[in-house]
């Protein structure tokens, strides 16, 4: 990366600067006719001693050759012009005029347009180069950097930058072109107007920049407390724990305010001096009128200038001021934009950036990794040069299945990064088949060898695109586009092309299923799952799957199963005798272990505005409720509820997790709600004032009879939601059809999960066995109608959020593990992958990751010594050494190191 | 049945008489209501104590496993209280509990029954009181089983 901005500008974007400079050079001469137009207009047309009476001519568009009396003696006419009248020429003149302001607009939109597409093109290069640089930073410096700042940086501070670029090159000579012509112009009038205009310009174009200084320093200190400040922020947030939990909340304040003041201050300063800039800037802009109306003005009374040039020297002056102006701003801009841009630069160029060419874009398999791994004399110092690991050796087949053990401080993790290619070592030598291993192209180690860390990140993506991440190495075919949009498409590539981007679509086919050992779709799913299971991860899988939605247009045959499980659950239960553990939906009938909203909606709600609290504001609702003339039998549940409550709660200290667990109302509102239930008492049905009746008819929709057993839900009661619930639905049919997906027990809800589309009915409260037996039966169903595969494939959908933060820890490590267990590598690394896991689970995990990885190498940094029993050769490390290695027999033993490790267990 | 008849069954419950109607409605609103079909287990001899219940309707019997085979010791009916030991003292069952007809229980949990006696002390008193009043009764039962057997030996 260029440490100067303007190499950069002019290293890449070269021609299409020269390009717009031809443009600006060609748009000068209609500039200076558009100055020049006017004194033609009043001294000529306008001034009536011209034309001796109505019908002189005077010619108009008359174009000698200039200087032609010089050269050849006499005038070399070109164009002989036209023979107006004074009106006639009025017009001509003023619509030359307006036909030259036309001709000078249409010059700068399409100069404006093209820097503009300028600038943004440089912009998504700069862009596109830090990601780039991002994606080469070394692993050790990723973990310094604070991810705020850098995506500040690449989002928001780099973007004037594209703003300016297209004005760099062009605007300097436009503006200064535009003010030379101004400035000629009024010199060719007069030469003393035009040096006092000129000494004033300059006055101001040397003086003022001098000033601005300062304002720039100021700037560049108020971008880096700004950048400090984001990067705090973050902080407060990622720190949120320590910071509640050491009560350090009001230290975090001071420092924050600290900062602020600091950016105050800095702030401050800068509108002063901005302020009397531009005072400055004002006064000195004024005087020169001033002048010209004094010298002019006394030119003209004793009759030495024409009140028509005085008029143009005016309208010329009156153009000076803002190409200046724009001027200064744009040398203003350019500092400034210079000094962010090496910021920028400066910070995305740590030491030891991962060469392009070792990311270089490789189109085919790579060939596997055979041989010994020789590690020879190995060193590895960070940047404050305390040793890591110091002389390490060590030979062992890439295709053995090796333990690395040792205590917190052995360094044996360095060792596993070392391996993987993560960083790079400081001395000595690594090679994998012969080859040193920092040579190896990322082509070659990213595919052919797996890193799991202990910590393993997850994209906030489906299961199944985490699983296949590892896979997406090069972009394996271009989806088959539409062929109207084949040109757009091109244009598209073109545009990334000429902009120093990667031209490859990332909705294209990436994925390399047959490194998966996937050679066919039919494939997929069972392939899947046996990785899945050799991480121990398939039953979580298949419980996502459960709670997962499938769409029945998307997939008619899931669906059509999926209700035949439905029968099938009914059928088994009833053959067992456990029907009652489930109590059904039946639009006839009201269901006492559903909710009474559940009752009123009888659907999954599609749209958000039916889901929860939400629904109780619908008017569809509201007039669905009224006309089952159920208003009056809510509010009276509500205000049953609200008397239950206060009875219960009132006694009760606020912070009581009682409040939480059990109660409709939240121990904040619940004095409220004692008034509410005081005045209802007291007053008559009708004289209930409309507030309390709304907050009171909130209360009963999250009833449960068979839960809260209240005795609530009345025959009548029922008989009235069974009402509303009708109405509700003809009404929705008509108003509002895709909002919600109502329950019907012969079709399939494409909107409710699996689960609850076999259950077709809540468990029965009050029956202890009910979620085990259902749970048990459920799952048996669903295998013996050969479903588990589906149901996995909808848990392969589940996404599992930010960070992987929809998952447990350990499950994100086990998705982790599969996700580099599926590559097949020939080499497997685990950095204390497992480290999270109880030792049972680990134990199991190494056999069966051993297993699944066949004849393929594993090297695995173990978190427990005792572990290292089940592999070939285990390398025992102390204080960045290895102190012994060899098979786990020979160093179990008396006086060896790894004996007192496991001992020390 | 509603949370109003529950708490008349719970007044009748000699370990509860003595409390405010309005806490035992507290109670029997945070507890769940479990309903046991003939011959289904409460709970089993080893498992880990979570909740003691309470009897509103029917019966079961209290099997412990002997060298024999399991042994019927006791039977209890409405009103009644089973498994507090496990939830007082955290042992595992002691017993098993089987219900001998459909049984309708009051389930109330570990934590339910602490938070409980944290904030009324006054049930926390009667809870002692019956235990003591257990006590009694066993001392006494073992007394006459030691003069029963006395007098065999004798």
């Amino acid at each position: 990366m260029e440490q100067r901005l303007f190499k950069y500008i002019w290293k890449h974007s070269r021609k299409d600067q020269i390009k717009i400079l031809f443009l600006v050079l060609a748009s000068m001469p209609f500039y200076f006719l558009s100055l020049d137009l006017p004194k033609s207009i009043i001294n000529r047309a306008v001034d009536s001693q011209n034309f001796a009476d109505i019908n002189s001519t005077l010619s108009f568009m008359r174009f000698e050759l200039p200087f032609g009396e010089a050269i050849f003696g006499e005038k070399v006419v070109l164009f002989e012009g036209f023979d107006l009248t004074q009106i006639a020429l009025l017009f001509a003149l003023c619509f030359s005029f307006l036909g030259l302001v036309l001709v000078n607009g249409l010059f700068k939109f399409v100069i404006n347009t093209l820097k503009g597409q300028l600038g943004e093109r440089m912009l998504r290069r700069l862009r596109f180069e830090l990601t780039d640089r991002i994606l080469r930073f070394p692993v050790m410096h990723t973990r310094r950097v604070k991810q705020a700042e850098i995506a500040t940086m690449l989002k928001d501070e780099v973007e004037p930058l594209g703003g300016f670029i297209g004005d760099a090159i062009v605007t300097p000579f436009f503006l200064g072109g535009q003010a030379l012509t101004a400035l000629i112009f009024i010199m060719v009038q007069n030469v003393w107007l035009g040096v006092v205009a000129m000494s004033i310009v300059l006055v101001q174009a040397f003086v003022i920049p001098k000033l601005r200084k300062r304002i720039l320093d100021l700037g560049r200190q108020r971008q880096m407390t700004a950048r400090a400040l984001a990067g705090r922020v973050s902080e407060l947030v990622e720190g949120a724990v320590e910071i509640q939990s050491h009560d350090t909340s009001n230290y975090e304040r001071a420092e924050i305010s600290n900062r602020l003041g600091k950016i105050f201050k800095i702030r401050y300063e800068i509108y002063q001096r901005k302020f009397f800039v531009k005072f400055l800037n004002n006064l000195l802009a004024q005087i020169t009128p001033f002048i010209f109306y004094l010298g002019g003005g006394y030119l003209v009374i004793t009759g030495q200038f024409e009140i028509g040039t005085l008029v143009a020297v005016l309208a010329a002056y009156k153009d000076l001021p803002p190409p200046i102006k724009d001027l200064i701003n744009w040398d203003q801009q350019r500092n400034d934009v210079q000094i962010k841009y090496e910021q920028v630069a400066d910070q995305f160029q740590p030491s030891g950036m991962i060469e392009a060419e070792m990311q270089q874009l490789e189109e085919k398999h790579s060939p596997p990794l055979t041989g010994d791994i020789v590690v020879s004399n190995l060193g590895l110092v960070d940047e404050n040069e305390n040793r890591l690991l110091e002389g390490i050796t060590f030979t062992v087949g890439v295709d053995k299945k090796i333990a690395v053990v040792g205590n917190a401080s052995s360094g044996k993790e360095y060792l596993g990064l070392l391996l993987a290619n993560l960083v790079k070592s400081s001395s000595g030598s690594m090679k994998i088949g012969g080859k040193p291993i920092a040579h190896l192209p990322s082509a070659i180690t990213g595919r052919r060898i797996s890193y799991v860390s202990s910590e393993a990140y997850l994209f906030p993506m489906s299961v199944m695109d985490n699983l296949f991440y590892g896979l997406r190495n090069w972009m394996i075919k271009d989806p088959a586009c539409l062929s109207n949009s084949e040109a757009e498409l091109l244009r598209e590539k073109q545009e990334a092309l000429r902009t120093g981007n990667i031209a490859l679509n990332p909705d294209g086919e990436w994925i390399d299923f047959t490194s998966a050992g996937i050679n066919d779709p039919a494939e997929l799913v069972p392939r899947v799952t046996e990785v899945l299971r050799a991480v121990d991860f398939a039953e979580d899988v298949y419980l996502f799957g459960l709670s997962g939605i499938v769409d029945s247009e998307n997939r008619p045959d899931i669906a059509e199963s999926i209700l035949g499980a439905r029968i099938a659950l009914k059928e088994h239960l009833k053959t067992t005798g456990d029907e009652d553990l489930v109590i059904a939906f039946d639009p006839e009938k009201y269901n006492n272990n559903a909710t009474l909203r559940e009752n009123l909606l009888f659907g999954t709600p599609r749209k958000k505005q039916y889901a929860g609290n939400n629904l109780l504001a619908m008017p569809i609702l509201r007039e669905a409720v009224k006309e089952a003339d159920l208003r009056d039998s809510i509010y009276n549940m509500g205000l049953s509820i609200a008397r239950t409550m206060v009875e219960l709660f009132m006694g009760l200290p606020p912070s009581h997790q009682f409040f939480e667990q059990f109660s409709f109302i939240s121990a904040d509102d619940l004095p409220e709600f004692d008034k509410i239930v005081k005045r209802a008492d007291k007053s008559n049905f009708s004289d209930i004032s409309d507030s309390d009746r709304e907050a009171l008819m909130y209360l009963p929709f999250d009833y449960v009879e068979a839960r809260h057993r209240l005795g609530l839900v009345t025959e009548d009661v029922e008989a009235k939601i069974l009402k509303a619930r009708k109405i509700f639905a003809e009404k929705l049919e008509s108003r509002d059809p895709d909002a919600v997906e109502f329950y019907d027990p012969d079709n399939y809800n494409s909107a409710a999960s699996i689960q609850d589309n076999i259950l077709f009915g809540r468990l029965a409260y009050g029956r202890a066995e009910a979620g085990a037996t259902i749970g048990r039966v459920m799952t048996e169903l669903l295998d013996e109608l050969g479903l588990r595969s589906e149901v996995i494939e909808v848990g392969l959908e589940f996404n599992v959020g930010i960070a992987g933060n929809r998952l447990s820890s350990v499950q994100r490590q086990k998705l982790a593990l599969a996700r580099s267990l599926i590559k097949r590598p020939d080499l497997l690394i685990l950095n204390e992958a497992a480290a999270i896991m109880d030792s049972q689970s680990q134990i199991r995990l190494v056999s069966s990751i051993m297993e699944a990885q066949e004849d393929r190498g594993v090297c695995w940094t173990l978190q427990r010594a005792s572990l290292s029993q089940h592999f070939e050769y285990v390398i025992v490390m102390q204080n960045g050494k290895v102190v012994e290695s060899g098979s786990f027999d020979e160093l179990n033993k008396e006086g060896k190191v790894l004996k007192s490790l496991i001992d020390d267990e | 049945m509603s949370i109003e008849q529950e708490v008349e069954v719970l007044k009748n419950i000699p370990l509860f008489a003595n409390i405010d109607p309005s806490r035992l409605k507290l109670m029997a609103f945070a507890s769940e209501r479990l309903i046991f079909k003939e011959g289904k287990e409460l709970f089993h001899q080893g498992d880990a104590g979570d909740a003691a219940y309470i009897f509103i309707e029917g019966e079961a019997d209290v099997i412990v496993d002997t060298d024999d085979g399991p042994l019927v010791v006791a039977s209890f009916g409405k009103n009644d209280f089973v498994g507090e030991i496990a939830i007082l003292c955290d042992v595992p069952r002691t017993a098993t509990v089987k219900a001998t007809s459909e049984l309708i229980t009051l389930k109330i949990t570990k934590e339910l029954f602490f938070n409980m006696v944290m904030d009324f002390p006054e049930m926390g008193v009667e809870v002692m009181r019956v235990l003591a009043h257990r006590i009694d009764h066993t001392t006494s039962q073992l007394t006459e089983a030691r003069n029963v057997l006395a007098e065999k030996a004798g």
